[in-house]
């Protein structure tokens, strides 16, 4: 016997919830506990009171997945609204990266050159090394990252994503 | 201005706001300020029960068999772990249920204290909510905001942590007013343009059936009154899971009986051959649907639930509304006989129910030798139905001969483990649902195994003479497990015949119960009247035959239609997809 999986679409969420102690865990448990995926979730405060936060999670699984996905968030007792952005329509997404690269002689060049490509900004630089901060939608910062490895990367850290419906209104 | 209390003071002023008549409960280092408090005070009475796990049940037990919520008092770390089946119970079911636990001081928490344990972290995956409690001016608040939680939309267990520092800190309490919460806003009203769809749909229909369930309890007793009015004015069959069981009257014309792996044969087909299904306060959980690419092949389908996330879940539906499902089931009629419809001709439908009907798939060959379970269900259900009993069971092959002989013409009569399948659930349910209802017959019907997994709770009942009865189906196996060894391992018996049984009659004798053996069919009728007869708790020892299975059944992951009636079309082994299947 096998175990089979479905296709699996990647859907962005924006939650907001109250913020008390473990708000996280208690979003980050349900997940495990049904069997969801994170692909990347941040959180900070939005509100002036402190006492809102906003969570963006990327998720991926089959369309009723993503429905039943939403419909648990938005049960649980401290979440306010659950907005997926995907079927909501345009929206943007974006990402921030620190990478840094070390290397000297044309290396470091290269680097620079491919930095400035990307619009990405120097932010700490030893001799042999730079750190960059790169901002943009996930698929940028991977390709950059891949470059990167060819040149001499030493590490990286991500934000995961944060993301918001283009026009006017709010979610 | 009110003068300061103790956390443990405010604990009980605002369960006092709240109504609460009964706590069960066992005490314990981090709880002894509430217990003291508790030992002060007359307005609230502490049934104590001799496991935590029991207190949980016995809680249930209250709340299914009167409609408040039943509430539990542990202590920290084992008290508050020994709780957790029955708060999963709680959830699964839909109980309302607020469980109080002690805690180590604040600013112990965290350092591997004496009977610490991180009752947040483990009951955040089995409770609807749940508090730790920091100070005692936020407490009272706390309180009323975990029965409104507890007791709103989907009905399920909040825990509420409390710190011994924060039980013996002082604090103003003030009765708060209305819970108005920032996030947490259940939707009871069902969307009307919904509401109409559906009815339109159900007037066209040529082969509906209504699939009620739990939700239905959950609603209240004006929810199955609309029910039987809805069923009336539209004439169409009605089936029931395991936990809707009573909603609608068994002795009513239209009930097809409980659906399901054990369900009837005519509930079952219907569901199969229906042409709309109008799912009401149920969830399509496994047991119910079987093969999920060969449920209900040909019908459209309507779910009416007040959670969202069941809608969707399982099955993919036609139309969604989430809402109350007794206030939705009264518009839907408010609508149906606003638009002047009339009772669709369903006599073709009927037929067809009437021919599978005729398969009487609840027989069972009675037996000279030995005591079929079936009929001792069935005696006991004669000599008692009069009185309205409470009926309680543990989990297992007596629970579902009980779900399909023991006939139930209201709600709230019915209490049993359905989602998490607990044994051991019945002798405290029993308890509780005693003590909800002190004049009730209160009887748990019970396997010689699960019985075993509460047994000290026969001193609980002693303790408060409460007369509740338990009805053992002996057949000296864990019988549903031995079935499915039967069916799907060819009889290999792996670890589930029950050895080294006591002398129930003897035990019981040991607590102060009564004990009667029966052992064939000629002491089953005196027996059960000896029992009856009894101003006080009895355990009867019901030896039935020792093999027998419980038909039909529709084995893990077979369609509606491949359901097994009886032992002669019984195979030996499964495939291992089928052997996955729970």
């Amino acid at each position: 016997m096998h175990i089979k999986e479905g296709p699996k679409e990647r859907h962005t969420l924006s939650v907001t919830v109250s913020n008390e102690p473990g708000v996280l865990a208690r979003i980050a448990g349900m997940f495990t506990a049904r069997g969801y995926n994170i692909e990347s979730l941040t959180v900070a405060d939005i509100t002036e009171d402190d006492s809102i936060s906003r969570i963006t999670i990327v998720t991926s699984g089959t369309p009723a997945v993503i429905e039943q996905v939403a419909a648990q968030l938005d049960r649980m007792v401290p979440v306010h609204k659950v907005t997926d952005l995907t079927v909501l329509g345009d929206h943007v997404e974006r990402e921030l990266a620190l990478v840094k690269v070390a290397g000297i002689g044309d290396h470091r060049i290269e680097a620079l050159r491919l930095a400035e490509v990307f619009r990405a900004n120097v932010v700490d630089t030893t001799i042999a090394s730079f750190v960059f901060e790169v901002t943009g939608a996930s698929t940028k910062i991977d390709r950059f990252i891949e470059l990167m490895r060819e040149i001499g990367l030493v590490e990286v850290a991500r934000t995961g994503v944060v993301a918001m419906a283009r026009g006017k209104e709010a979610v | 201005m009110a003068k300061e209390l103790s956390g443990a003071d405010i604990l009980i002023e605002a369960l006092s706001d709240l109504g609460v008549e009964v706590i069960f409960g066992y005490p314990g280092g981090a709880v002894l300020p509430i217990y003291d408090a508790l030992f002060k005070q007359k307005r609230i009475r502490h049934i104590l029960v001799r496991h935590e796990q029991a207190a949980t049940h016995a809680a249930e037990g209250y709340a299914r068999s009167t409609g408040k919520p039943g509430v539990v008092l542990v202590t920290s770390g084992p008290g508050a772990t020994n709780a957790v089946t029955g708060i999963t119970d709680a959830l699964m079911d839909s109980i309302p249920m607020i469980v109080i636990t002690g805690q180590v001081a604040t600013h112990l928490i965290g350092s591997d204290a004496f009977q610490e344990a991180d009752t947040i972290g483990i009951t955040r995956h089995c409770t609807k909510h749940n508090y730790l409690v920091k100070s005692p001016e936020t407490l009272g608040h706390v309180i009323h905001e975990a029965f409104h939680i507890a007791t709103s939309g989907r009905p399920g267990p909040v825990v509420v942590d409390i710190p011994k520092d924060v039980q013996v800190a002082t604090a103003r309490y003030t009765k708060p007013g209305p819970i108005s919460h920032p996030s947490y806003k259940p939707q009871t009203k069902g969307d009307i343009k919904a509401i109409e769809t559906a009815v339109e749909m159900l007037a066209a229909a040529e082969r509906p059936i209504l699939y009620t369930g739990g939700g239905i309890i959950n609603a209240g007793p004006g929810a199955s009154q609309v029910l039987r009015e809805l069923a009336r004015i539209t004439g169409a069959p009605v089936t029931s899971t395991l936990m809707g069981l009573g909603a609608f009257p068994a002795s009513n014309d239209q009930w097809l009986g409980m659906l399901g792996m054990h369900g009837t044969y005519e509930a079952n087909w219907a569901m199969n051959q229906a042409d709309l299904i109008v799912c009401l306060g149920a969830r399509f959980d496994d047991r119910v649907t079987g093969k999920l690419d060969a449920f209900a092949p040909k019908a459209r389908k309507i779910h009416v639930d007040i959670d969202r996330s069941s809608i969707n879940k399982i099955v993919p539906v036609d139309v969604g509304i989430v809402g109350d499902v007794g206030r939705v089931i009264e518009d839907m009629v408010k609508i149906w006989k606003g638009r002047q419809h009339r009772k669709q001709d369903l006599s073709g439908w009927w037929k067809k129910i009437e021919g599978w009907r005729a398969k009487k798939s609840l027989a069972y060959k009675s037996s000279r030798d030995a005591i079929m379970p079936q009929d001792a269900i069935r005696k006991l259900w004669e000599a008692t139905h009069r009185k309205a009993p409470i009926i309680t069971t543990e989990v297992g092959q007596h629970q579902m001969w009980a779900a399909q002989h023991f006939d139930f013409e209201s709600p709230n009569k019915w209490l049993t483990s359905g989602g998490l399948g607990t044994m051991g659930y019945g002798l405290p349910a029993a308890i509780g649902a005693q003590l909800g209802n002190p004049n009730a017959l209160v009887i748990d019907i019970a396997g010689e195994a699960s019985i075993q997994m509460n047994i000290q709770e026969l001193g609980t009942a002693t303790q408060y003479r409460l007369p509740v009865k338990i009805f053992i189906l002996n057949n000296e196996y864990m019988g549903m497990v031995r079935q499915w060894q039967e069916l799907t391992y060819s009889s290999r018996y792996s670890e589930s015949y029950s050895d080294a049984l006591p002398d129930f009659v003897k035990l019981g004798e040991a607590y102060g119960w009564k004990g009667i053996r029966i052992e064939g069919m000629q002491e089953l009728e005196a027996g059960i009247a000896e029992m009856l007869a009894y101003d006080g708790p009895v355990i009867v020892d019901c030896v039935v035959a020792k093999l027998a299975n419980c038909f039909p059944m529709i084995p893990s992951g077979a369609a509606h239609t491949d359901m097994i009636l009886g032992d002669d079309t019984v195979s030996g082994e499964m495939s291992d997809e089928a052997k996955a299947l729970v």
